[in-house]
């Protein structure tokens, strides 16, 4: 059995199920929601070198675009995952905790 | 190659980074020159493409459409960032918040905003949003020992990470079914091989990282929260320009790529203008916040600002740029008079705080009341300018039934803007606010002569005629 374009969508579908469901389902740490966040894109990326990879020649068709379009998610990843932590670390010094439970001043 | 039509961003891009290695490298606060430096930069930026004529064409490899569209959008964003700006000085200075950071964070979100709005390629809208939201997360947790600010960023953060996931994972799937990411490209194959459940699928996904944005329901948890916890001028700032930059690229991604499967995002877009006028006009009526308040305000105006684009044409998206126009003239003001609210002891955000304001300052009553009746649409003002030109042609499409609910819902919205009016000027006196800077009395008596003077002939017919232009590049 060869692997085709189906597989690697089914993996890159299943990888970003759990990277959502890790978001909402996770009540313990903040990190593992930034980890679920880069399974989300990394996810997004296996489709798009995939799709890049089986595209069929034809007029219009830009399989090199899926592939750049991978390495401006990449590096925009990083930033976020940058941002993300610094954000992080302000609200542990504030907090003292980064439980997600205890993320509940504002409500209503 | 054409880099003369992306000049403006080009310029913004290097005196944001310029600004911040002066800030980096100089001691001493230089937050006061620097932030005068950006809000010149920032009308520059709103300026420069009418004043040249509004050039259009497309721009870095097609990368980018400048168009009168993207001109009309720029002046607004650019504007209100500068007004932002305004806001933020006297704020910034008594919360001992007055780094410059803050103007340079501000000058790369209207960055990613000119991009957002004259995307033509989906990598451009992705680096567009990520661009401006990587600013705005940041923004929103700046008063770094704050905790209610600290965890304002996180939640916006994290809800923004989820939001370009979604988007994300439906450019790729139109990326596959399509074999372009390119706007003209995607509606190309749409056009010529008809279009599958893929593209479909892609689509959905595409809104509703869109949708978060905008605030919509039911993508709108994040909104009352961030509101709430921001600084002030953030939240100023969060209200009016994202919100038109994201509407306006929704526009775009609407009309362009997927102009020929309008039968299916109609549906999507329906829903979420039912959804969020509901949401926005229920969950507004039991706050006590005025931040909060004005949140659920905004998630109830952008639905009213998706009736238009959910009857589709030219006509659509005339309406949807006159409201949003006319939202962000009002709630700027409407923020310019929150920031007012301060008394000895520092500053206030309950609602019960404005009562009998109109015996201890009658000049911000005024202001206040005539914003609040601009948003609910009471005929002289400009507000309801707004909301006849977004309804008039979904009615005239045949939502009929869409319109009704809109105005049900505006009635519902009308109790909690009459509340704050009634507190302000039947209720008995509560402490005094201290006086205001001139920054802030300045530009809500700016927005209220807007909210009256726009409706002169001779200042409205030029305008309508801008936003018409405007609307007519987009097709």
């Amino acid at each position: 059995m060869s692997v085709g374009l189906a597989h690697y969508l089914v993996v890159a579908a299943l990888l970003f199920t759990i990277g959502v469901f890790g978001i909402f389902v996770n009540r313990k740490n903040v990190i593992i929601i930034l980890m679920c966040v880069e399974l989300m894109l990394l996810a997004v990326n296996i489709n798009f070198v995939a799709f890049a990879a089986h595209m069929t020649v034809a007029p219009g068709a830009d399989p090199l675009a899926g592939q750049v379009f991978a390495l401006f998610v990449l590096t925009v990843a990083a930033a976020e995952a940058a941002v993300g932590l610094a954000i992080l670390v302000v609200y542990f010094r504030n907090r003292g905790t980064i439980a997600v439970e205890d993320i509940d001043l504002m409500k209503g | 190659m054409n880099y003369q039509l992306i000049l403006p961003e080009i310029l913004l891009a290097l005196c944001a980074s310029f600004l911040l290695g002066i800030g980096v490298s100089k001691k001493g606060n230089r937050a006061p020159v620097i932030r005068n430096v950006a809000i010149a930069l920032l009308v520059i930026y709103a300026l420069v493409g009418p004043v040249l004529g509004g050039r259009s064409g497309p721009a870095a490899n097609g990368m980018l459409m400048i168009d009168a569209y993207a001109h009309y959008l720029k002046f607004f964003l650019g504007l209100s960032g500068a007004a932002a700006l305004l806001l933020s000085k006297s704020y910034l200075k008594t919360e001992k918040l007055d780094h410059f950071e803050f103007s340079v964070l501000l000058l790369y979100a209207v960055l990613g905003m000119g991009v957002m709005v004259s995307a033509n390629n989906m990598l451009a809208l992705y680096i567009g949003i990520e661009l401006q939201s990587l600013a705005l997360y940041v923004m929103a947790a700046f008063n770094r020992d704050s905790l209610r600010a600290s965890e304002a960023g996180l939640k916006y953060f994290v809800l923004g990470a989820i939001s370009s996931g979604l988007l994300l994972y439906g450019i790729t799937l139109v990326y596959g079914f399509t074999g372009s990411v390119d706007f003209d490209g995607i509606a190309a194959a749409v056009a010529s091989n008809g279009y599958s459940s893929g593209v479909i699928a892609g689509m959905v996904f595409i809104l509703c990282g869109l949708a978060f944005k905008i605030s919509a329901a039911p993508f709108h948890m994040w909104t009352p929260d961030v509101y709430e916890g921001s600084p002030a001028p953030v939240t100023a700032f969060f209200a009016s320009a994202p919100k038109l930059a994201a509407i306006a690229l929704m526009a775009r991604v609407i009309i362009g790529p997927f102009d020929g499967i309008m039968d299916q995002w109609q549906s999507v877009i329906i829903v979420l203008a039912l959804l969020s006028m509901f949401v926005g006009a229920v969950g507004a009526l039991m706050q006590t916040n005025i931040k909060r308040l004005m949140a659920y305000s905004s998630i109830a105006n952008m639905g009213y600002a998706l009736v238009p684009l959910a009857s589709g044409g030219e006509e659509g998206v005339r309406g949807m740029l006159i409201f949003m126009t006319i939202y962000i003239i009002s709630i700027t003001g409407i923020f310019a008079c929150i920031l007012q609210m301060r008394n000895r002891d520092g500053v206030v955000e309950q609602i019960s705080d404005l009562s009998g304001l109109s015996r201890t300052n009658r000049g911000m009553a005024f202001s206040l009341t005539a914003l609040m009746f601009s948003l609910m649409g009471i005929p002289p003002l400009l507000g309801f300018f707004g909301k006849l030109f977004a309804f008039w042609h979904a009615a005239s499409v045949g939502l009929v039934w869409l319109v009704v609910a809109a105005l049900i819902a505006s009635v519902i919205g009308a109790f909690y803007y009459l509340r704050i009016v009634k507190i302000m000027w039947m209720d008995e006196g509560g402490r005094e606010f201290i006086a205001p800077p001139a920054s802030l009395a300045w530009t809500s008596t700016v927005s209220v002569a807007m909210v009256f003077l726009t409706i002169i002939p001779f200042i409205a017919i030029p305008a309508r005629g801008w936003v018409e232009q405007a609307s007519t590049s987009l097709f």
